[in-house]
């Protein structure tokens, strides 16, 4: 049964792809794009990746959506047709796709015990977590303790990506000549058409940001960690920043704190790592943060997954205003 | 017992989809993509029960938060394009 | 009593599958976006209503029930604003619903 489901949702995935690349309005290919992500988080989920579906349903489906979507408020709304040399494209594409079709053909059964994947690190990961480390989700345990070096360098991945997003649009712009923004604060441009969102949604903040904080802590136990949180927290901000204006939300996180978040969380892991070296051990070694080599693991794994959250929740926000706010700042 | 729901919300999803391709103002799509999202979240809070990991409704939950600030955001954004640009009638699709 | 909690969530689950299913169907025929917006909004929230009630009978008092009255919750609480912010972008874009000039009540006023 799961086959059959998965392979519908595969079917759906294919339609979606082609749709997104055959229309032209820029605008349905996002909204189809987060369709896409949404597909995809549903198939890792019935493949039992809780972990990675969450953070594709809370990254792919709803962060990416609304920046690509501010991005398009800066450029044009239709794609430029007419480029040079798509049969050669078309060619290259197809023969790259029956080769790696032609590899799958070798591939071992989805879940076959006897599979080298199932064969080497991965028994001796689920095997050492419990003794070792000593969470329940092994996912989280191999992440941030066995490869924390891995870990290390997706949030300096996510901590340039950053900088170079404030590099290429923090300068303000000049006089704009064109038509300006208004800000969906501003009196006289039907408020009232807005109260209701407004009103649910500064109800639901509040909670947004709970959730995100459990989802943080809780990643230990069940599906979660840093980087899902840091969107979920990112999310909720830019609820507060659609709804009350680009300057309100200015007021409430200058663009000080977000650069100090951006680099105060992977300030945080760092340090982290550099403890361990003080302390006696070597580069990212937690057994030596406390008396207890388990309880030293813990506060390793706590405080990286919080340095994480930290520098994605300060990336997305930030991006996000470097988009969205740049003709009205 | 819950294949049929299961097999009820994956065709819902597949009828949101088709008027997400269809639909010819701008308006339908986000309409069948908010729908999609909704039903993602039941299909996933069944399936999560279906095989016995009620600890995966997490996942469930988080959508729910997004999908909403999502349509939001898509309908401030598409509020703010430049008015040059054409009306809803999008004509390219 | 067991049989009867599996009885009543079975009933749930089918009601809340046919109504999501109603309105997939109507989300595609309705013939404006308007009807159209009718038929996703309160097939939605109904259905959510029925399934989340159904699995919650099957899971019994538990952390798993709690998580799924809090879906429950936000659903309730945000599908209905999303359509409603909808609503009010698409009219103040100029999507007029149209009129339509056979009910008796149009001519009466």
């Amino acid at each position: 049964m799961t086959v059959l489901f998965g392979v519908f949702l595969l079917t759906l995935i294919v339609i979606t792809a082609l749709a997104i690349v055959q229309t032209q309005h820029l605008f349905v290919a996002v909204i189809l794009a987060g369709i896409f992500s949404l597909l995809i988080a549903v198939i890792f989920f019935l493949l039992d990746a809780a972990d990675v579906a969450l953070t594709e349903a809370a990254i792919g489906a709803g962060i990416s959506t609304m920046l690509f979507l501010a991005a398009l408020t800066l450029t044009a709304e239709y794609e430029r047709s007419g480029s040079a040399n798509r049969l050669l494209a078309l060619g290259v594409v197809a023969v790259t796709t029956l080769i790696m079709i032609y590899a799958t053909f070798d591939k071992p059964r989805l879940g076959d015990p006897a599979a080298p994947v199932q064969q080497h690190v991965a028994p001796w990961y689920l095997e050492h977590t419990p003794e070792a480390i000593g969470i329940p989700n092994v996912v989280t345990a191999v992440l941030a303790s066995f490869r924390g070096y891995d870990t290390l360098g997706e949030v300096s991945v996510i901590l340039t990506a950053g900088i170079g997003v404030l590099f290429l649009f923090g300068a303000k712009p000049r006089r704009q000549s064109g038509p300006q923004r208004i800000a969906p604060h501003e009196p006289g441009r039907g408020l009232r058409h807005y109260l209701i969102p407004r009103v649910v949604g500064q109800l639901l903040i509040p909670f947004i940001l709970l959730f995100g904080l459990y989802v943080q802590f809780h990643g230990d136990y069940g599906p979660g960690g840093g980087f899902q949180a840091g969107a979920i927290v990112a999310a909720a901000f830019i609820l507060y920043a659609l709804l009350e204006g680009e300057a309100q939300i200015l007021r409430v996180l200058p663009q000080r704190l977000l650069t100090g978040l951006i680099a105060g969380g992977a300030l945080l892991y760092g340090a982290v790592g550099v403890a361990g070296i003080l302390l006696g051990g070597s580069f990212l070694d937690y057994s030596v943060l406390a008396a207890n080599p388990i309880t030293g693991q813990h506060i390793g794994i706590l405080l990286i997954e919080a340095g994480v959250g930290i520098t994605v929740t300060g990336v997305l926000i930030s991006v996000f205003h470097a988009l969205a706010a740049r003709g009205s700042v | 017992m819950y294949y049929v729901v299961i097999i009820a919300t994956l065709a819902t999803m597949i009828l949101a989809l088709v008027r997400a391709l269809l639909g010819p103002s701008v308006y339908d799509r986000v309409l069948a993509a908010n729908m999609f999202g909704t039903k993602t979240v039941l299909l996933l809070a069944v399936i999560a029960f279906l095989y016995g990991r009620p600890d995966f409704l997490d996942l469930a939950l988080a959508y729910t938060l997004i999908n909403f600030i999502g349509v939001l955001a898509i309908l401030e954004f598409i509020r703010r394009r430049a008015p040059s640009s054409a009306a809803d009638h999008d004509t390219g699709s | 009593m067991s049989l009867l909690l599996h009885v009543s969530s079975w009933v749930l689950l089918s009601l809340g599958g046919a109504f999501v299913f109603i309105g997939g169907v109507g989300v595609l025929r309705m013939p404006n976006l308007y009807t159209r917006m009718h038929a996703a909004s309160l097939t939605d929230s109904m259905g959510a209503a029925l399934i989340i009630a159904g699995v919650m009978l099957q899971a019994g008092p538990s952390l798993a029930a709690i998580k799924l009255a809090a879906i429950l919750l936000f659903l309730l609480l945000t599908s209905p604003t999303a359509t409603n912010a909808l609503a009010s972008a698409a009219l103040l874009a100029g999507l007029r619903p149209e009129e339509d000039t056979s009910s008796p009540e149009e001519c009466g006023e």
